[in-house]
């Protein structure tokens, strides 16, 4: 079956190659929030390894741990609302050799307990998987309190950290596999709305390893996140304007895979980063670090300026902070006449 | 290998003399409280803790000890030195540059001994809590020893911990509380007052027992084998080990000065004279 449908995508892709164009590989197979991506990995993990144990902080429902706990309740940890002590819990399991996946929204997965995931995960290198749901201004109605903004700064910073923020369900459930498989302090970052799920779901996942979704010789956008539909429509748009557009999407923000980067960039001239995060600490900005140092390059930064957000829906909030297809097209534009 | 008393009194009193030059030969560390612990932790390494030789991280089949208050980084180095996980000569090292002793403990540099990093205050427990979660997964019947300072617990996340503890019954966990009412910037009621820490435990559903004499090797012999014997019965066991700060030393002792300050030559050598033990080898 799965060999069929692979020459049905290589079918495609060799159609669409006529055109140079092959992102059409890359359709909405029906749109499911990242979150429940991440609850099906879990949901297999816990069939596949029985080291793996998973913690939440009275947000079961939220993080879909529904199966997990239901599945393997003596693998199964509700510490309560007390993320504090969830970190650390986590890293005392790891003695032991348990892998533990620690589960509840970005903001208290991370800037909550920074210092118990700086001493007690990162510099002790516990294989602890911070896995965060709710990130960015995505999470919606409830507002600037929970939708953080600079927990990939905030990770990323922590060395020996790992730092994946997913586009889409399948490679939210992809990436939680291969969180078991890799050892050392891992972040995992994911969402709360129902998103187009487009990446094929036996694509691989490699821990590190950006993923290259349209060729094109113009402009080069780098996205990650939600963020990444938006480029490929962005992209499409762009196409229609004369301006091709090469996309590709950055699941692992630290490592950051620099020779991607770099050989794109190498071909296009100028690029174009997109996050759900703060423009400070950002992908941009470890972009715009591999830029300066290697291969200088005008870049054009689609993020957050360094605000809070605020109650709105997701739609609405990803306008107003200028973080979809239409402004990464603008600053596509603006970028190329800085060639 | 079980000791006596007396074996035990000398080792600590060896400990001793390595914290007191360990601290004074880099002009900072903190001598009091490991001072203060020094009994507790040689006891409990030499007599207490059922080890198994050479050290692994997974530490299965083997009590584990978490150190919270990793300020007293001096009297574990020393004891784990002299407990055979790292040379004893290596303690010369202690808080210089490339060294494994750290200021603080980590596992950073890979120290035999040392299971996770301390220091920033308030964490231990919550460790101790997983790895002794991790026990019973793994159905291993070995306990989890945890030690923490009693200003530490001024810090929220224990109180997650000891909340955390009792609810899930995590009852193959001894968590033994240096009850020397200092910290800092003074006496821990002067700075905030806790009132009966028993009875805060006690309310958070722990099975407490005080060790009175926290300094006296028959009196914490006696107080951990019952602390032992209370374990696996559906509560964590919390130990309150009433110490000294800066025992053994006369000038250390009653004042909370000897926290985080290391004594001068002079200030060693009566230190020293007051630690005198015919089967010493200093590093």
């Amino acid at each position: 079956m799965m060999r069929n449908w692979k020459l049905h995508w290589h079918k495609i892709i060799l159609k669409h190659k006529a055109t140079t164009r092959i992102m059409k590989k890359y359709e909405n197979t029906g749109s499911k929030d990242t979150r429940s991506g991440f609850g099906a990995g879990m949901t297999e993990l816990g069939q596949k390894n029985e080291n793996v144990v998973a913690l939440c902080a009275d947000l079961i429902g939220s993080l879909k741990f529904d199966d997990f706990k239901k599945n393997h309740p003596e693998r199964f940890f509700q510490i309560g609302i007390a993320e504090a002590n969830m970190i650390g819990i986590a890293a005392g399991l790891t003695i032991g050799g348990k892998i533990p996946f620690t589960g509840t929204f970005a903001n208290f997965s991370t800037g909550r307990v920074y210092d118990q995931i700086r001493q007690s995960v990162a510099y002790s290198d516990k294989n602890v998987k911070i896995c965060a749901s709710h990130a960015g201004l995505t999470l919606g109605e409830d507002g600037a309190t929970h939708q953080i903004l600079e927990d990939i700064g905030l990770m990323k910073m922590l060395p020996g950290m790992t730092v994946i923020n997913t586009c889409d369900y399948n490679q939210t459930k992809a990436a939680t596999l291969a969180l078991a498989d890799h050892h050392g302090p891992t972040y995992l970052r994911f969402g709360r709305p129902v998103v187009p799920n487009f990446m094929p779901a036996d694509e691989p996942f490699v821990i590190g390893k950006a993923i290259l979704l349209n060729e094109g010789s113009d402009v080069t956008i780098i996205a990650t996140g939600h963020l990444v539909w938006e480029a490929l429509i962005a992209a499409e748009a762009l196409e229609a304007k004369g301006i091709s557009a090469e996309v590709i999407n950055i699941h692992t923000i630290k490592p950051l895979d620099e020779e991607a980067i770099l050989k794109s960039v190498g071909k296009t001239g100028c690029v174009v980063t997109a996050e759900e995060h703060n423009i400070l600490g950002g992908l941009g900005e470890s972009v715009a670090r591999t830029l300066s140092l290697n291969n200088p390059t005008p870049q054009e930064f689609v993020a957050v300026q360094d605000s809070f957000g605020e109650s709105g829906t997701p739609e609405q909030l990803m306008e107003k902070y200028k973080l979809n297809n239409q402004a990464i097209v603008e600053a596509v534009e603006r970028v190329i006449k800085r060639k | 290998m079980k000791t006596n008393t007396q074996q035990l009194q000398d080792f600590s009193t060896q400990v001793r003399r390595d914290i007191l030059r360990m601290v004074h030969a880099v002009n900072s560390g903190h001598p009091g409280g490991s001072l203060g612990c020094t009994e507790f932790l040689v006891t409990l390494y030499q007599e207490l803790m059922d080890r198994k030789e050479g050290f692994d991280m997974n530490g299965i089949g083997e009590d584990l000890f978490f150190l919270s208050n990793g300020h007293i980084s001096p009297v574990f180095y020393s004891v784990l030195a002299r407990s055979g996980y790292f040379p004893v000569s290596e303690l010369a090292t202690f808080r210089k540059l490339n060294t494994r002793l750290q200021g603080h403990p980590t596992t950073h540099e890979g120290l035999p001994g040392v299971r996770v990093a301390s220091g920033s205050l308030g964490q231990g427990l919550s460790v101790s809590i997983g790895a002794a979660q991790a026990k019973k997964l793994n159905n291993c019947n070995h306990l989890i020893y945890a030690l923490l300072g009693d200003g530490e617990l001024q810090e929220g996340q224990n109180w997650e911990a000891i909340m955390y503890a009792s609810a899930k019954k995590v009852d193959n966990l001894i968590a033994t509380i240096d009850l020397n009412g200092k910290q800092i910037d003074g006496t821990t009621d002067e700075v905030l007052n806790m009132g009966s820490v028993r009875a805060k435990f006690e309310a958070f559903g722990w099975d407490v027992l005080e060790i009175t004499a926290g300094n006296d090797i028959e009196a914490i012999i006696a107080g951990m084998t019952d602390a032992k014997s209370r374990t696996g019965k559906g509560k964590p066991v919390c130990v309150l080990l009433h110490t000294e700060m800066g025992h053994g030393v006369d000038f250390m002792m009653h004042t909370h000065a000897w926290h985080g300050k290391a004594p001068n030559d002079a200030q060693l050598e009566t230190a020293l004279a007051q630690n005198y033990t015919e089967t010493q080898s200093d590093y």
